[in-house]
């Protein structure tokens, strides 16, 4: 689909082509148990992503030799609806989705008491229904609450968020126009209660002071993500 | 479907229940789950539908693009049907290349939409024998609560009916994206000398054999797919086609309503 680079990203007032302020979320909505025979799941919404995560264990692990005497490991799916997006997604995974499913199993993993669950595994699986900028953070955030739905014992819930550059601002949460036409993107993911960082990643070009900002930013995002996180966790158990 | 385990005690329950003319859920035999189509769920796909049939959840989603025709049919649009059985549906499914089930419900699905004649694959001819539209439909199935067929039918048929050819984004005029007939399917199982429709998965796990019926708006028959290992008499197999029918009306109704 042909989309082409607006003259500026920002008003005269400094909001967003979508109406949003530079350090503001998209609308976001969170549930928690979405799903009938995963054992944790979650869907969740920020701005026009939908993406779906099923937590499947601590189960067996198959194929046998991949388990580990003395932890859990933590398989993480991403996967991308071929009508996620504008031209059509050949299904399967293809390189970027392996590298995602690999930097956001390690951003679970920190979080997951593995040592608890010798020999087994915890299936994480994502569906991006949706595609919008911003999925691998999104992804993780809904795969967290499923972890936690699951009843897996964890550190702390994982909320992630990015930031990027506009214009020469930085500003939270990039859309895809945003994202296709920026500058920089910055995706993290942490540990809120104690700011721990367990995703990082980057592209495009910041200056260091440029960088802090953006993590910082970022960091502002995922707490108020987090405080989401919990509500939708709240509300599966009021129902 | 990978290994799976059904308690014999759960067999017998649901065996011993189909028995009095019961089902576990409180539906007769000849009750359909409640549908729920809701269509232009994603925004990015020309037509899309998220179908819920009881707790079985699917989306489904429509691209479509310019691409080459088949060298036997030179100005004939294409279809391409895929199903995706996600991992997230059940502890029985696992990610990679469709499987067996995934390609027979892909299959089963594309013979529906290809036999009732329900698109007009003239009609997406943009330059005889260079180029023609390409249609999609990915199913995606994300809760399996059973009877997947059907769910995937009605899915794919609402986010054809709603979908429209890009026409903008590729600087193409020619072709139009009609819809002439709702094929619909309606699938029976038996269970001991029982016949139900639209299993639950637990019912598929212990039934004998599956039986599904694609019928278009004329009630005409269009795709017919027996499942599973059991036998079926010639008798049932008519039952089975007559409930489908007027199951199949009922549904048709539905999706016209809803999109």
């Amino acid at each position: 689909m042909k989309k082409e680079k607006p003259d500026s990203f920002l008003d005269e007032n400094g909001r967003r082509l979508d109406g949003r302020e530079i350090n503001e979320l998209r609308p976001v909505e969170i549930e928690a148990d979405v799903l009938e025979r995963a054992d944790g799941s979650c869907h969740i919404k920020l701005g026009d992503n939908k993406i779906l995560a099923a937590v499947y264990g601590p189960r067996e692990v198959h194929p046998r030799h991949l388990q580990e005497p003395d932890r859990a490991i933590v398989r993480y799916n991403y996967s991308m609806a071929s009508f996620s997006v504008s031209d059509r997604k050949r299904p399967g995974p293809g390189r970027r989705s392996k590298e995602i499913s690999k930097v956001s199993k390690e951003a679970l993993e920190s979080a997951i008491f593995l040592r608890k669950y010798p020999k087994s595994v915890i299936d994480v699986f994502i569906e991006i229904i949706e595609s919008a900028a911003g999925t691998r953070a999104t992804s993780l955030t809904a795969a967290s609450v499923a972890c936690a739905d699951a009843g897996i014992p964890m550190r702390d819930l994982v909320a992630s968020c990015a930031a990027g550059k506009i214009d020469g601002k930085i500003a939270l949460d990039i859309n895809e126009l945003e994202d296709n036409f920026g500058e920089a993107d910055v995706p993290i993911a942490m540990m809120p209660r104690t700011e721990d960082i367990t995703l990082l990643q980057m592209d495009g070009n910041l200056t260091r002071e440029e960088f802090k900002e953006a993590v910082q930013l970022a960091k502002k995002g995922c707490k108020e993500l987090y405080n989401e996180q919990k509500n939708a966790l709240k509300r599966r158990y009021e129902r | 479907m990978g290994s799976k385990i059904i308690a014999e005690i759960e067999r017998d329950y649901i065996y011993d229940l189909v028995r009095r003319g019961k089902r576990e859920d409180g539906r007769g035999l000849d009750d359909f789950r409640d549908i729920d189509i809701k269509t232009d769920y994603v925004g990015k796909a020309e037509g899309s539908a998220k179908v819920k049939l009881g707790k079985t959840e699917v989306v489904v989603g429509v691209k479509i693009e310019p691409g080459d025709p088949f060298p036997d049919t030179p100005g004939k649009g294409v279809l391409i049907s895929n199903a995706e059985l996600n991992a997230m549906a059940s502890p029985n499914f696992e990610p990679g290349p469709p499987g067996e089930e995934a390609t027979e419900i892909a299959r089963v699905v594309d013979r529906g939409l290809r036999e009732s004649g329900a698109i007009n694959f003239e009609k997406l001819c943009i330059k005889e024998g260079e180029d023609v539209w390409m249609v999609f439909v990915d199913i995606h199935v994300l809760n399996q609560g059973g009877n997947l067929i059907d769910v995937s039918t009605i899915g794919a048929v609402s986010a054809l009916l709603t979908a429209s050819i890009p026409h903008d984004d590729y600087d193409v005029e020619e072709g139009t994206l009609e819809v002439d007939t709702i094929p619909v399917s309606c699938t029976s199982l038996k269970c001991s000398d029982e016949i139900l429709v639209d299993p639950t998965y637990i019912e598929e796990e212990v039934g004998s054999t599956r039986l599904t019926v694609i019928t278009n708006s004329e009630d005409e028959i269009v795709g017919i797919q027996k499942g599973l290992s059991g036998t079926w008499t010639q008798d049932e197999i008519m039952e089975v086609v007559d409930k489908s029918i007027r199951e199949s009306k009922e549904i048709r109704k539905l999706i016209n309503s809803s999109i």
